[in-house]
């Protein structure tokens, strides 16, 4: 159910955009039925997880199950509480979207979308019983908190907000991911409730507890992260109200309670949460009161506020944790009630800013109401929640004080403790009051808001609902408290008693409560002369400029690096590549015996031969200026390469690559063409010789590694046996092409598509100006071309041995090549389907019999230009490659429906009445993609590096001969 | 076992040629150094498999006589493999040529821009530490001036060419 819930979280924010287009504000109110579900849900379940003989409910998916992730869920008391806050405020907040926004306003579809995924976020954060799952959730809200602050990214200002959270939140989160993974590693389990029940220990345990503190009190906005929290007031108030007071900011209050039963006791964790917690509640407090945007105010409040639950939380007390959770919930109603009157007030009087509003008090007294409520309860003013909190919290800090209460805090710790506690109560007095004084009081020297839009009842149910909350959960103490015991009790009794309630008699905790707010309505009496004081006393550094300091350092850092490794130049970044090779596989062939000394001269005197002229070749070329030079030379190295495969005994290999190297040589000519014969003169320098030296060494690195290579080939190769299974099982006599189609099929899959991938490549750089699409059909051309000179006055031959040959310039066409052309292409193709077939028993097979029609295609070209290779092949070459890439694949596929295994093969014997006797194998169908495959590469490279660089000459002719034209214009 | 030694220089030299072709600028020659690498790694390959033999095709041959064909399917997609690359690489150089007139490889104009900033210890072109503007979840920021203590946000003004890296030019 639990994942049902947040699934359904989800599935509304993928069709909030949909409900949105349709009901447009409305849609929020849909939206909001979704979290109120979970809601119901969370209250029906209160008997079984709170109060007295509560037991969790669990439920589990298993996920990936390699890495033991599993999506573990558990609804715990503290959970349930928080469950019930993140989905009660939440739907609350949407409803309040659907009367917020007005109708024009852009981009709810995707806020809505983004709210409603981070309330299914926030909830599985709450539930997550995995710390990795908890981890993914806590950056689900992280990133998505981000989105909502750069709701409007209009504004630079939102926009260094945003990214600022983003930061910080990350920053902490990436923090505690490390902690997690380190107690997840020492506890042998990544589930919460095992690590609870039976901690971990050790030096390792203390640093990742430390570090789950970072991400807590970074996600939570204590110091010294405090400052990202009243900058994520750029997003809209309802997002304020949900994020960052009720829901996201709690997420690190959250993790301090879950794990406080386990950890508290550890050396840094009550140092470090006390003392910040207290330093994070009396900066908040002391800044809220300089503030004079109302939100700006509640933010900095509730980064006060947010100090003192850590405090509670993390005090590690049965009395403080039963007060820390009330206090929690207390925060959540009156913070979020607050934020949402602000949006109200806002919406009414246009302006957020308390030196301008005066008097709205009288034209809305339930509103006025709400938030005296809603800030009594923040001030701890009875009978409200806030104050039934409060009281519990003095009483056990009182407690601490006193005793200890076993958390092992010194009497003069425990009172300044308790003093800090009570002064920053004091300032959250006088920033109660100064909230309401500055939002409703009539000011005298400020006019009075004249023009006021009333809000809708709608649009103020929802503050006055929760300002309402607050009341209810005061005068309900004694159940709070049974309903929150069985999370208290995780942790050991204490000196008293801790209970929820209004009353406790008159004691230290009542005085303090009385004199907390004395002295906080004192200081909102003087509030010019604390506001003068504060304004002489401002420290003019603050997080915020350390922040932007080490964002700084940080960019220079990058710029540092980059200019340094980052040289921009091919030939340096090769070099060090090179470097590398010569260093590294260099001095492992030095240092180790890779190679026994057995050497012998040649296989066959040949090979000799073949060798020599293969490394003149190989000189020649590397030494050659003039570009046709150069390519024919390594042309020569090329065909040696297929003398060599020869008097090797691999006849496959010699056949593919004299056709590989033909095809070669063609392309290179037809592109330069376009190229200037020679090679740009660069003058000889030094870098030449070490350019020289380096590929010196590579040579000898790569010899050394050849020697290596042949000294290590003493085991039984593998392919020993491939003979006897390549009849039987691969249906072939040919054991290469066997191989190749069916016992390695997976690396010719992968060569094919690395062919589509090249082909598209080609065409896309060659089409970039002149665009691919077009009709491959050359009858346009034809009928358009002029008729040939011989044919003028007399009767046009109907016969023509190329039909798109008059495409072609009289002087480049040659009537012989025409004829040969068209008596052997249908002959070539013929052979290439020969090759395709018979290359299971013989040499050939698909990539053979592709390039041989390939090279019957490029014979057409040559012939008759690019027209004629559209006579030939009247298609899209991209279709060809994708037909080819589709048969290969489906015929691997085919064998799993068959319920075989990916590209099994088998061997097939019919007998078909007239066509009698059929034998073939399966993989044969494999090996015909590949044929087209390697044909729809070939008649791509044709069309783009022949066809298309003939079109763009073409074109290129025609701007010049009408340049001059236009000049004497 | 025994080594070729013809096939072993031939690797050496084939690698050597064509290393030294590929810290070359002119992506012709890039593209031939690539291709005699190429063969080179096909001759070790046969240095690799064994001693020569008789081709592996059963019926044909002896299955004690044939050559290893594990080594020669794979030498087969890399001869392959070796044509798409080329066909890649010449579009590449034809497109040079045609914007270029040659087909040189350039050094990146960015990372040297990068590394005058480097010099001049300057931060990013991206980074900004402006503080100020104004937080709204409504509204834009003014067209000028507003919220910019820092470097101008690109394309600031109109008429004003703003590269890149965010230098005028």
């Amino acid at each position: 159910m639990m994942l049902a819930l947040i699934a359904a979280h989800f599935v509304a924010a993928a069709a909030a955009p949909v409900l949105v287009a349709w009901l447009h504000r409305r849609a929020f109110l849909v939206l909001a039925l979704v979290p109120a579900v979970a809601f119901g849900w969370a209250v029906a379940m209160t008997s079984r997880v709170a109060g007295h003989g509560a037991s969790a409910i669990e439920e589990q998916v298993a996920w990936v199950r390699t890495l033991g992730l599993e999506l573990s869920f558990r609804l715990t008391t503290l959970s349930w509480v928080m469950m019930l806050l993140v989905t009660g405020v939440g739907a609350l907040v949407l409803a309040y979207c659907a009367y917020y926004f007005r109708p024009g306003d852009g981009d709810l579809w995707r806020f809505s979308g983004l709210l409603t995924g981070f309330a299914g976020a926030m909830l599985g954060l709450v539930l997550a019983d995995d710390l990795i799952v908890l981890y993914i959730f806590w950056e689900l809200t992280t990133v998505l908190s981000y989105l909502l602050i750069g709701h409007n990214p209009e504004r630079k200002a939102n926009r260094r907000a945003a990214m600022q959270a983003l930061m910080v939140t990350t920053f902490g989160g990436l923090a505690m991911l490390i902690g997690i993974v380190i107690v997840g590693q020492r506890a042998g389990t990544y589930q919460i409730s095992a690590v609870l029940a039976d901690p971990p220990a050790g030096d390792a345990i203390t640093a990742a507890v430390v570090l789950l503190l970072v991400g807590a009190i970074s996600k939570s906005a204590l110091v010294p992260f405090h400052f990202w929290l009243p900058g994520a007031m750029a997003a809209p108030t309802p997002v304020s109200a949900y994020l960052h007071a009720a829901a996201m900011v709690k997420a690190g209050v959250y993790l301090v309670a879950l794990f406080a039963p386990a950890f508290a006791g550890l050396m840094p964790w009550r140092p470090l949460l006390l003392v910040l917690g207290v330093v994070t509640m009396l900066l908040g407090g002391l800044r809220a009161l300089r503030q004079h945007d109302l939100k700006l105010l509640l933010a900095y409040g509730t980064v006060s506020q947010l100090g003192f639950l850590v405090v509670l939380v993390g005090a590690g007390t049965r009395a403080a944790a039963l007060a820390g959770v009330a206090m929690l919930v207390a925060h959540a109603l009156f913070k979020a009630s607050l934020f949402l009157i602000v949006g109200i007030v806002d919406r009414a009087a246009g302006t957020r800013d308390l030196r301008e509003l005066s008097g709205l008090g009288r034209r809305m007294p339930v509103l006025l109401w709400a938030s005296v409520l809603a800030a009594a309860s923040m001030a701890a003013v009875p009978p409200l929640a806030g104050f039934v909190a409060k009281e519990t919290v003095y009483a056990a800090f009182v407690d601490i004080a006193e005793t200890g209460d076993g958390t092992g805090i010194g009497s003069a710790a425990g009172w300044t403790l308790v003093a800090g506690l009570s002064a920053g109560s004091a300032l959250t007095v006088a920033y109660s009051a100064r909230f309401v004084w500055g939002a409703f009081a009539v000011k005298p020297d400020v006019p009075p808001i004249g023009e006021c839009r009333m809000p809708v009842a709608g649009f103020a149910a929802a503050p006055v609902a929760l300002a309402l909350a607050c009341l209810a959960l005061g005068l309900v103490g004694p159940a709070e408290t049974e309903l929150l015991e069985p999370y208290a009790e995780q942790f050991p009794p204490g000196t008293h008693e801790a209970e929820l309630s209004l009353w406790h008699g008159v004691n230290t905790p009542l005085l303090l409560s009385v004199l907390a707010v004395a002295l906080g309505l004192a200081v909102h009496w003087r509030r010019d002369l604390v506001a003068r004081v504060q304004e002489r006393l401002a420290p003019r550094a603050d997080a915020e400029s350390g922040y932007r300091a080490i964002m700084r350092a940080v960019d220079r850092l990058a710029v540092e690096v980059t200019g340094t490794t980052q040289r921009g130049s091919l030939p340096i970044y090769l070099a060090v590549i090179f470097v590398v090779v010569v260093a590294v596989p260099g001095s492992t062939l030095l240092a180790g015996q890779v190679w026994d000394g057995d050497v012998h001269a040649w296989d066959t005197p040949a090979q000799a031969v073949v060798v020599a002229v293969m490394v003149a070749g190989a000189v020649a070329a590397a030494r050659s200026r003039r570009r046709l030079k150069a390519v024919v030379l390594a042309g020569v190295t090329g065909y040696g390469m297929a003398m060599l495969f020869i008097l090797h005994g691999a006849p496959d290999l010699a056949l593919t690559q004299v056709l590989v190297e033909t095809v070669t040589l063609v392309i290179f000519v037809l592109v330069l063409r376009r190229l200037p014969p020679y090679f740009s003169d660069r003058p000889l320098t030094s870098l030449r010789w070490w350019r020289l030296g380096l590929g010196g060494l590579v040579g000898l690195v790569m010899a050394g590694l050849a020697l290596a290579a042949s000294g290590a080939r003493v085991a039984e190769p593998v392919s020993e046996g491939f003979a006897e299974p390549a009849v039987s099982y691969g249906g072939g006599h040919n054991i290469v092409n066997v191989t190749l189609v069916d016992i390695r099929a997976w690396d010719t899959m992968g060569e094919i598509s690395v062919l589509v991938v090249a082909a598209t490549g080609v065409a896309s750089l060659i089409f970039l100006i002149t665009g691919r699409t077009g009709r491959w059909r050359a009858d346009e051309a034809i009928a358009n071309a002029p008729p040939a000179r011989a044919a003028v006055g007399r009767r046009v031959h109907r016969n023509v041995w190329l039909r798109a040959g008059r495409t072609l310039a009289p002087e480049r066409r040659s009537i012989m090549f025409e004829v040969v052309t068209r008596l052997v292409f249908h002959v070539i193709v013929v052979f290439s389907i020969y090759l395709l077939f018979a290359g299971h028993n013989a040499p050939g097979g698909g990539f053979a019999g592709g390039l041989v029609a390939g090279l019957a295609l490029m014979v057409r070209y040559l012939a008759g230009g690019r027209h004629e290779l559209n006579e030939a092949a009247p298609v899209d070459a991209g279709l060809v490659l994708g037909i080819g890439l589709f048969i290969a694949t489906g015929s691997g596929l085919v064998p799993l429906a068959l319920g075989g295994d990916v590209l099994q093969s088998a061997v097939v014997d019919i007998t078909m009445p007239l066509l009698g006797h059929i034998h073939f194998v399966t993989s044969l169908f494999f090996d015909v993609g590949v044929y087209i495959v390697v044909v729809g590469l070939m008649l791509d490279v044709l069309r783009s590096l022949g066809g298309g660089i003939d079109r763009q000459s073409v074109d290129d002719e025609d701007v010049e001969s009408l340049e001059p034209a236009e000049g004497v214009r | 076992m025994s080594a070729n030694l013809t096939l072993v220089a031939l690797v050496g030299v084939l690698f050597a040629a064509g290393v030294y072709l590929l810290l070359e600028r002119s992506l012709t020659r890039v593209l031939i150094g690539v291709i005699l690498i190429g063969n080179g790694v096909n001759t070790l390959f046969l240095v690799a498999s064994g001693r020569a033999g008789r081709a592996p095709i059963v019926g044909l041959n002896e299955v004690d006589e044939m050559s290893d064909p594990l080594p020669q399917a794979l030498v087969l997609t890399a001869i392959v493999i070796t044509l798409g690359v080329t066909a890649f690489l010449l579009a590449m150089a034809y497109r040079a040529g045609q914007l270029h007139e040659h087909d040189d490889v350039q050094d990146d104009v960015e990372d040297a821009v990068i590394r005058r900033r480097a010099e001049r210890d300057e931060a990013s072109s991206t980074y900004d530490d402006s503080a100020g503007g104004t937080m709204d979840e409504e509204g834009a920021d003014e067209p000028a001036g507003v919220g910019s203590g820092g470097s101008a946000s690109p394309g600031a003004g109109p008429g004003r060419q703003v590269g890149p890296e965010g230098e005028s030019r």
